[in-house]
């Protein structure tokens, strides 16, 4: 017996040794930090557009602030992590890294001198990328505009704040390795999969999440959130009235808005405003390997679209009165505000992008949640500095909270054909009260569109 | 101010017919006197005036200041105020001479049944021309009233002196100005040779007066055109055609007529509009009418994206701006450049309004215009009565920064009007009306080719700008939309290429630095697809660009510093003065500054003969997102005499923060059949996120020298400094205006 | 009929509910401070105050602001007596045409009231959503910043000292 117990005893500890061993990573010796000159123009300019993909801009710089120099912060369920400084700047950026140490930070998410990464930077999908990618990414940051600027730490609750414990979260949920090619697919799916599941890391935003902050993956690409707004379906769920096929996600990826699915808007935005760099034929990817993840709409689904563009061809904006506007109730109330407010912009007179959208093809609208609604009416669209872009006021000011609840049930109604969101009115009141953090920029993405669809190729 | 009201300020017309004679004589004014963005025939511009100032043309002092009984003065001026601090400078002009605080003169601004022409308040020639003319008139009237009161005191005129409203002499005689006036005693033509007050004695020009009509602005009081209530007044609203030349193929009114409020839908051939008796009522019947109104469209705008070919074939005339020495100098190293100008807005905040009323007969007009009397002459045309059937009263708007819907709105109140007889109608644009039909500062070509010699010096110059003309104000009942869109389809004023010293397309094309061989033609181009007229500054805002842009390559060229370049080419001194104040306050310097960063140099003499101006400022470039910052702006201004110091630096602080945005963002876009740039999404100008950590102003003052314009001085300059600016920081130079992020993205490359 | 509450005055307006308040405030209550701009929400031309925060009246339907109180630039003080903004205003002399003015004062009321101690930054943040085409920029934040000391020092019971204005 006393025996059974030294094994369970040496059986801990070897498995302790073993975990160690596992965890423990060594830093990777600085380096000095190399000239411009040492990196192909090409290869910079390929790492451009793969910057692009990644979207590294968006955490990675503070908006109005330099480029890449980090300390943006970024709200997750478990704390505040500020993004690092990703400047060639020795002392507080990326400058001593070899591109050795950069490659395994992608692959590994690893930091240089050894401790592990917060999954906020998705290593879980650049783990994908190449190793030519790499060293395109490597060559472009190492020739960025080197900034000073420490970072301030990251606000998280004991263990988290632990490294060593990201190992365990590995251990449980990362599989590292490049991106396979799938040989019953075409060339291009196998693109924009790579792009899209690889350093896009769409899944990130769309894919929902367990309790330790894991991508499900057996929920894949079906909605999930980001920066407090909700990142759609972009599997079989997808909640767009008008079903996305490639031509129009195409055209939404490229300029950054497309007249049947309206603006990018939310962190999506800076996401198409990227796009921009990209050359048509992998955006084309992109929409080729997202579409095959939808899957053929369903019948029902195709007969609505239909419907809704019929209506649409005739009655230009005109206000639909749902069934249950009778007096007094809340969808009544609603269709009053809505006209007062809202149909100056939204009776479709005047056309997307700058124009507001017609609800009835609004994701938003028929989304099952009503956090980017919600989000929409109190802080609206800001106005981007000397650029152009949708601007929409926020009502936060103006509507009361039941204004808004009554508003949002009936444009669900008389819009999506849905009934009233049940969590309205308690997600309003967090989102007002800032207990539930949305981040507001401008819609970027846009200043491309509508002049340049197909820019670069 | 003329307030904001259906009577008329302090004085009526009767009253002061009775007052002072014959005015109207004084009231005929040459056409070429209505100087401002039109260019005025050549023969005028080469006779040169024997009075100074706008009494050239309006001699009569009664035209200008009238004295009443009880002793109230009244200044008249034909020019308007624009958020320029003109109501306060002309106080204190003619209460310098006229030995009184600027509170008591009573000030009445452009009126065509009371002031003088003055043509139009723009090229920032205000104090100027109406300044100048108004402190001789004073100056001369102070005379008058001293030689009447020593007849009245019996006292040498030597012993007597004005002082706060009366003549003073010895032991305590005193003549107040009410008991000195008699019926026409100001009718009498101003004399060249008035000795005016000598710089030691102001008490007023040049000394910090708050401006008269601020307190108002910011206490919600009656201040602009879009404030006026008269009783009775109604509201209309005006439906545009989607594109400017779309004719209207389909509209039942049936729908809208019935609608609550509606009290007349107006249609003549093109034009609709609807009144009703509540503001918004019109807004709902306005856009019901838009829906209802089928119209036919035709693609007739040039590409957006290649506007240097659409100008270059377009020209239909080619004009000589200077011709001096030889056509060519040999020389060690030629450069050249190309540049260029996307059509951009004035873009006033407010959209143009006016009210106006049919009363037995006679249509009075309440406009912000730049020129009440071409006004006036374009409406009288367009309604077909006479001119005296037509009375313009200037009251302020939103800043117009030029030719922008004002005049527009007054016809199309004007012609509303006559629909309702007896009804102060009171149109408001909204704001896609604004945006998408004042017309539009041209967009601009320009190349440049210079020669330096051995010691890096310019000795051959060569410039050609390709233009639209940038003068296409009233004019005939064509120059207004209203005209052009009723039945009777007045056509647009054929655009004339005018080379004059005021210069247009051609302003500051010359450039003012000392070059023995210049060649400057102006390549004229007389389709206007798209509609144009006078933006501040005209033709120097792109001009003074391509210049000051290419100077800095010639430097570079000389290996020279841009600033010390400069002087080397410039002996007037108070140009080098002005440079040298705006390097050292700037503390202009050669010491590299960290990566990404640039220092930037400009200079101009507005239209080579108004203020001089130089600028210096630092920006940062981001190259990986195409952001320009500003961090500081030095500037040094000289406009002769400093009438209203602050009022200088407000309006040149303005005219940094204004080119700034032109510079960085703005561009109109259109396809080939509409205009895309309806509001304020589309259209991007500076916010405060983007605005400068400062901008030093430094006011160069000359005390007893001629007043100079200084309103549009530093819309070039600028321009050029940014353009300098960003190529020292990051070695590249961008040729074409706006500065976008997707443009400096594109030139930096990665 | 629509109850409004102005400057602490209250109103019976007989108007459709769905007109703007912007409208309400300047034809029939004859409200000259607040201005037509885009009737857009893109240039604050129209900002009042609503409960102490900026709206932009041209897009508020005078039905959704019954029964809460509303502020405009005629609420900060007269011509006589003009409150700290508009005094910090006239001091500054932070106008050129003076448009876009009463929409800026209203928001950075709304500002200071929320954030006496305002820092210039935040100041600049605020006013982002106004535009001024005259370039008065730089002397609305310097009014601002004036106007927050005025406030400062008023409820600290001591009379300011005078801004000094800069000729350059
Ligand atoms: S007028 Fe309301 S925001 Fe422009
Ligand atoms: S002062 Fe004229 S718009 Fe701001």
């Amino acid at each position: 017996m006393k025996r059974f117990w030294i094994g369970v005893l040496i059986l801990i500890v070897l498995c302790a040794v073993g975990f160690g061993a596992y965890a423990w990573k060594p830093a990777i010796d600085p380096i000095e930090p190399p000239q411009r000159a040492s990196f192909d123009q090409a290869l910079i300019e390929k790492g451009a557009i793969l910057a692009s993909v990644g979207n590294c801009t968006a955490c990675h710089t503070k908006p109005g602030e330099k480029s890449f120099a980090g300390g943006l912060a970024v709200p997750t369920p478990f704390g505040t992590i500020y993004s690092t400084n990703i400047t060639p700047d020795p002392k507080t950026g990326i400058g001593r890294w070899s591109e050795a140490a950069f490659g395994r930070a992608m692959r590994e998410g690893v930091e240089r001198d050894g401790d592990h990464l917060y999954p906020a930077f998705p290593f879980d999908h650049f783990t994908l990328v190449s190793d030519e990618d790499n060293k395109a990414l490597y060559a472009y940051l190492m020739t960025r505009h080197p900034v000073e600027n420490r970072r301030p730490a990251n606000e998280l609750p004991f263990p988290l704040n632990v490294r060593f414990v990201l190992a365990g979260w590995k251990l449980l949920f990362f599989h590292k390795g490049a991106y396979r090619e799938d040989a019953s697919q075409s060339a291009e799916w196998n693109r924009g999969a790579y792009l899209v599941e690889g350093l896009g890391h769409c899944g990130a935003c769309h894919t929902p999440r367990n309790a330790l902050g894991a991508e499900l993956k057996r929920a894949h690409l079906a909605g999930g959130e980001a920066e407090g707004w909700s990142a759609f379906a972009l599997n079989g769920l997808s909640s767009a009235p008008i079903p996305l096929t490639h031509d129009s996600l195409f055209a939404y990826l490229r300029q950054g808005w497309q007249a049947e699915h309206g603006v990018a808007n939310g962190p999506m935005a800076e996401v198409t405003g990227n796009l921009g760099r990209l050359p048509d034929a992998d955006i084309s990817a992109i929409a080729t390997y997202l579409v095959s993840q939808m899957g053929a709409p369903a019948p029902e689904r195709v007969a609505r679209s239909e419907e809704i563009r019929k209506n649409l061809a005739i009655d230009q904006g005109g206000t639909p009165i749902p069934a249950s506007a009778a007096t007094g109730s809340p969808t009544s109330r609603g269709v009053v505000i809505y006209q007062a407010a809202c149909a100056t912009c939204h009776d479709g007179s005047r056309p997307q992008p700058f124009g507001g959208i017609d609800f009835h093809l609004s994701a938003t609208i028929a989304a099952p949640g009503p956090q980017n609604a919600i989000n929409v009416v109190l802080f609206g669209l800001p106005a981007a500095s000397g650029r152009q872009s949708p601007i929409m006021p926020g009502f936060a000011e103006t509507l009361t909270e039941n204004q808004v609840v009554d508003l949002l049930a009936y444009l669900r109604e008389a819009y999506a054909g849905k009934p009233a969101w049940a969590d309205a009115k308690a997600k309003l009141a967090d989102t007002r009260s800032g207990k539930y953090q949305v981040s507001v920029r401008p819609s970027d993405g846009i200043e491309r569109g509508p002049d340049n669809v197909g820019a670069k190729d | 101010m003329n307030a904001p009201n259906l009577h008329l300020p302090d004085v009526t017309r009767r009253g002061f017919l009775a007052g002072a004679g014959a005015l109207v004589v004084s009231f005929t004014i040459p056409a070429e006197a209505q100087e401002g963005e039109v260019p005025a025939a050549p023969r005028a511009q080469a006779a040169k005036p024997k009075l100074p100032g706008s009494l050239a043309d309006t001699p009569s002092l009664d035209a200008w200041i009238r004295i009443d009984a009880n002793g109230s003065i009244t200044v008249f001026t034909g020019k308007a105020e624009l958020g320029q601090g003109t109501k306060t400078s002309l106080r204190q002009i003619a209460a310098e001479e006229l030995e009184v605080e600027p509170a008591a003169i009573n000030l009445i601004t452009a009126d065509t049944a009371l002031t003088p022409n003055e043509g139009y308040t723009a090229g920032s020639q205000t104090i100027q021309n109406s300044g100048t003319a108004i402190r001789f008139a004073s100056a001369q009237v102070r005379q008058i009233l001293i030689a009447k009161a020593s007849e009245k005191l019996g006292a040498p005129v030597e012993a007597l002196k004005a002082e706060a409203g009366s003549i003073a002499g010895p032991n305590g005689a005193r003549a107040g100005y009410g008991e000195l006036v008699s019926a026409d005693f100001l009718h009498v033509d101003a004399a060249a040779d008035t000795k005016l007050k000598a710089p030691g004695t102001y008490h007023a020009i040049g000394k910090p007066f708050a401006r008269v009509d601020i307190p108002a602005k910011v206490t919600g009081g009656d201040a602009y055109v879009q404030d006026m209530r008269p009783p009775g007044m109604v509201h209309a609203r005006v439906v545009r055609p989607p594109t400017y030349g779309a004719k209207l193929v389909d509209f039942a009114d049936v729908a809208v007529k019935a609608m609550p409020g509606v009290i007349a839908v107006v249609r003549d051939g093109d034009f609709l509009a609807v009144v009703a008796e509540h503001e918004f009522q019109a807004v709902k019947a306005m856009r019901a009418m838009a829906a209802a109104a089928k119209w036919q469209e035709q693609p007739a705008l040039p590409d957006q994206s290649n506007i240097p070919a659409f100008l270059e074939k377009s020209v239909s005339e080619v004009g000589t701006v200077t011709s001096v020495g030889a056509e060519s100098a040999p020389g060690a190293k030629t450069l050249q450049a190309q540049f260029t100008r996307a059509y951009q807005m004035h873009g006033s905040i407010g959209p143009s309004s006016a009210v106006a009323m049919l009363d037995n007969g006679l249509t009075t007009v309440w406009t912000h215009t730049q020129g009440v009397y071409p006004d006036r002459k374009a409406i009288a045309q367009m309604l077909g009565v006479p001119e005296e059937k037509v009375r313009c009263i200037h009251t302020e708007g939103s800043g117009c920064y030029g030719h922008n819907g004002a005049d527009d709105a007054a016809a199309d109140a004007a012609l509303i009007a006559q629909k309702l007889p007896g009804k102060p109608v009171r149109v408001q644009w909204m704001r896609d009306q604004e945006h998408l039909w004042e017309p539009y500062g041209p967009a601009m070509l320009t190349r440049a080719s210079a020669t330096l010699d051995q010691n890096g010096k310019i000795v051959n110059w060569h410039y050609d700008l390709w233009s639209n003309s940038h003068g296409t104000r009233p004019g005939s009942a064509g120059s207004l939309i209203a005209g052009r869109l009723m039945a009777r389809h007045f056509p647009p004023d054929p655009a004339r290429m005018e080379i004059t010293p005021l210069g247009n397309g051609d302003r500051n094309a010359i450039p003012f630095y000392d070059v023995p061989n210049q060649r400057v033609n102006w390549h004229f181009v007389a389709d206007m697809p798209v509609r144009v007229s006078s933006l501040r500054g005209l033709g120097a805002y792109c001009n003074v660009f391509s210049i000051e842009s290419f100077m800095d390559e010639l430097a570079l060229a000389a290996n020279a510093d841009p600033v010390e370049f400069r002087l080397r080419h410039l002996k007037d001194p108070r140009a080098r003065k002005v440079i040298e104040v705006a390097a050292e306050k700037f503390g202009w310097s050669k010491d590299p500054l960290p990566e990404g960063r640039g220092r930037g140099f400009a200079f101009a003499k507005y239209k080579n003969h108004a203020a001089w101006l130089a600028i210096a400022l630092e920006a940062e470039v981001d190259r990986d997102n195409g952001t320009i910052r500003i961090s500081h702006v030095v500037c040094a201004v000289d406009c002769g005499e400093a009438v209203a110091l602050d009022s200088i630096v407000n309006q040149t602080e303005g005219g940094i923060l204004q080119s700034m945005s032109w510079t960085l963002y703005e561009a109109v876009h259109f396809d080939r059949t509409r205009i895309l740039s309806p509001d304020w999404s589309t259209y991007p100008i500076l916010r405060f996120s983007a605005v400068p950590d400062s901008i030093e102003v430094h006011v160069v003052d000359n005390p007893g020298a001629p007043y100079l314009g200084v309103a549009e001085a530093a819309q070039g300059p600028t321009a050029g400094a940014i353009a300098n600016a960003f190529r020292n920081a990051t070695g590249k130079r961008i040729h074409d205006l706006p500065y976008t992020r997707d443009r400096v993205k594109a030139v930096l490359g990665v | 009929m629509v109850k409004l509450n102005v400057n602490g005055a209250s109103h019976d307006v007989d108007i459709d509910p769905a007109t703007p308040l912007l409208y309400v405030l300047r034809n029939d209550l004859k409200l000259n401070g607040a201005k037509f701009g885009c009737g857009l929400g893109q240039c604050g031309a129209c900002t009042v105050m609503v409960d102490g925060k900026a709206v932009f009246s041209c897009l508020t339907p005078v039905m959704l602001v019954e029964g809460r109180q509303v502020k405009t630039v005629e609420g900060l003080g007269t011509i006589d007596e003009p409150g700290p903004m508009q005094q910090a205003f006239i001091e500054q002399q932070a106008a050129q045409c003076g448009y876009c003015i009463g929409g800026m004062m209203m928001r950075a009321q709304a500002l200071l009231e929320a954030k006496p101690e305002a820092g210039d930054a935040d100041i600049r943040q605020a006013l982002e959503p106004n535009l001024c085409r005259c370039g008065t920029h730089m002397r609305i934040l310097r009014a601002v910043a004036r106007a927050r000391d005025l406030m400062k020092s008023k409820s600290a019971g001591m009379a300011p000292a005078a801004a000094t204005r800069r000729a350059s």
